[in-house]
């Protein structure tokens, strides 16, 4: 504004107050993220605090731990795997809900985001019990089947927003023009909704890496993803190997959310 | 949340209802049925045949070494349904979603109310950091507050460096630690469902109701505590409802002495190997799930959100 204003506000206490509120609930936010970011340099033989000294340590431990290590190759393999899967299934569904009329179309898209609403330790439990006599237990196929379920919603919500974001009058001009279905989606529609389908794709990733309910159930014993590999650690050890594998996983994901925020937009994605 | 958003969204969308939009559907019938089955039939086998497979399942009767007798008895849902124990598991499940809902909700809105109003150009950043920790695992997160608040943690190696305790404090192993854990955890999921809900919040009332002469506190309790109602509600239903279901955090941080229905979910299978009545447990957990979901519909209309 160029204008003065009209009335010189009064000192007023309450803003700086809530200000300082605002950043206090910010650091607890985040506090457990710091505090592990601290430990895993601090060269305490034991989990404790205040840290007696810097080292690296436990992050030269990281490569010799063949339980991390296998851990990370089990999760990398389903996440990648997961995600083409989600994206190939999500990304045609998503694409009928929109720019198709049928009856049931609310019905479908509910049925679509019906697993958010699922405790995951309802729907793991029915894997493992369905999966066991099948012998899908303890195999990748179960694990990524496990996986598919609770990532598809969020392909179909990225999906879906960057479809009803946009004009459908470049693909009716391409289809007058005589380009065939298959060509109006691979050149004018899906070059749109590229920012919903790799948003969408990364957080598939991310949530499948992430996952360790699901696998805990269907691959305890026989192929433990890496957030089942740290859940056991934490469970049985008092040392701060861990601290410094979560923080490459904390950074890979700050990684993904700046990756998701520049093509999307994190509100929107999530 | 995600679920009311997105019906949301749908509702809002004009039908596109035009004669030459309508032959177009028809003729491309088949197309849409191409693109959606292939997604259907993705959550036919990892959704609908898992949950309909362990809803059979909990009719059947467990016995020990994880034997299953194939029958169809009530008489895994009469255990919980009569024994006290599972009573007290239930119960102490209800309270802890209450609390964390509740206490989430005090942590997250003001938050929530800070980005929604700011017009800094950090916003979106801010918005992000607040967001971030969704995207790192809980296991990681839970992890964190077991070095903060356990014996040795940073909460009592800090107060007793202070003088302010003598003996630590118990934080971690009890529900008190579960409970702080689960408030940080879940406060992302908090605050985006309420600024979402925010929709009729607008700066402008607010500035009008204080140039009207409305003190400060007027202004927030009959302005902006009203129109935002509605995302505190959606904030804390969410809440409730993941931290009833949540089984990492109550597993390391409650250190065994915590039992709630997902522990139990969890000892019940791999302990015991009593499947249906694992199932059993699991369909409760359900069917309270589908109670808390039924009455917060009744009372968002009733406010008409």
């Amino acid at each position: 504004m160029s204008e003065a204003p009209l009335f010189k506000p009064r000192f007023n206490a309450a803003k700086p107050a809530f200000g300082l509120l605002v950043f206090l609930l910010y650091l607890f936010l985040l506090a457990p993220l710091l505090i592990v970011f601290v430990v895993s340099f601090a060269s305490n033989q034991y989990l404790s605090f205040p840290p007696e000294g810097f080292t690296l340590k436990w992050y030269g431990m990281l490569p010799e731990e063949s339980t991390f290590m296998n851990g990370m190759r089990v999760s990398v393999i389903v996440a990648v795997v997961v995600t083409i899967v989600v994206l190939a299934l999500g990304v045609p569904a998503a694409l009928a809900l929109d720019r198709y009329q049928f009856k049931a179309k609310a019905a479908v898209q509910s049925f679509f985001l019906s697993p958010l609403l699922i405790p995951s330790i309802v729907l793991a439990l029915g894997m493992v019990l369905l999966f066991g006599p099948l012998k899908l237990t303890n195999t990748y196929a179960g694990i990524i089947i496990g996986h598919v379920a609770i990532t598809i919603p969020f392909v179909i919500r990225t999906t879906l927003m960057s479809l009803t974001t946009t004009d459908t009058s470049c693909e009716a001009a391409a289809r007058i023009l005589g380009a065939n279905s298959w060509t109006v989606f691979r050149r004018v529609t899906l070059p749109i909704i590229q920012p919903g389908v790799i948003a969408g794709g990364v957080i598939a990733f991310i949530v499948s890496f992430d996952e360790a309910v699901i696998s805990l159930f269907v691959a305890e014993s026989g192929l433990p993803t890496l957030p089942v590999q740290v859940l056991r650690y934490v469970e049985n050890s008092a040392d701060a190997a861990v601290a410094a594998l979560s923080v490459i996983l904390i950074l890979i994901s700050l990684a993904v959310v700046v990756v998701v925020e520049r093509v999307m937009g994190l509100r929107k994605a999530l | 949340m995600t679920m009311l958003q997105a019906r949301g969204r749908s509702a809002l969308r004009p039908a596109e209802t035009g004669e030459l939009e309508r032959a177009t559907a028809k003729r491309n019938r088949r197309t849409y049925l191409a693109l959606l089955i292939p997604g259907l039939l993705g959550l036919l086998v990892s959704f609908v045949f898992p949950l309909a497979y362990m809803v059979r399942m909990s009719f059947n009767r467990g016995a020990p070494d994880g034997v299953i007798e194939e029958t169809f008895t009530f008489d895994t849902y009469l255990q919980p349904l009569t024994d006290p124990y599972y009573w007290k598991v239930t119960l102490d499940t209800f309270q802890m979603g209450l609390t964390v809902g509740v206490l989430c909700i005090l942590v997250s809105y003001p938050v929530a109310l800070f980005l929604a109003r700011s017009r800094s150009k950090y916003r979106s950043l801010l918005l992000a950091i607040a967001i971030a920790p969704l995207l790192t695992s809980a296991v990681v997160r839970t992890y964190g507050w077991m070095v903060i608040l356990g014996t040795n943690g940073l909460v009592n190696s800090s107060l007793t460096g202070l003088g302010v305790i003598h003996t630590p404090l118990k934080l971690t192993n009890n529900m008190t630690g579960v409970t702080i854990g689960l408030v940080e955890i879940f406060m992302p999921y908090a605050i985006l469902a309420m600024i979402s809900g925010f929709g009729r919040l607008s700066p402008q009332l607010e500035e009008a109701a204080g140039s009207l002469g409305a003190s400060k506190l007027n202004v927030f309790t009959r302005v902006t505590l009203p129109l935002s109602l509605p995302g505190i509600l959606t904030a804390f239903l969410l809440v409730f409802v993941l931290s009833i279901s949540t089984f990492i955090t109550p597993r390391l941080l409650g250190g065994g002495s915590v039992q709630v229905l997902a522990t139990e979910i969890y000892d019940q299978t791999t302990g015991l190997l009593n499947w249906p009545f694992a199932a059993a447990l699991s369909v409760i957990l359900l069917v309270l799930f589908g109670l808390i979901i039924a009455v917060y519909q009744r009372l968002t209309r009733k406010i008409g959100g």
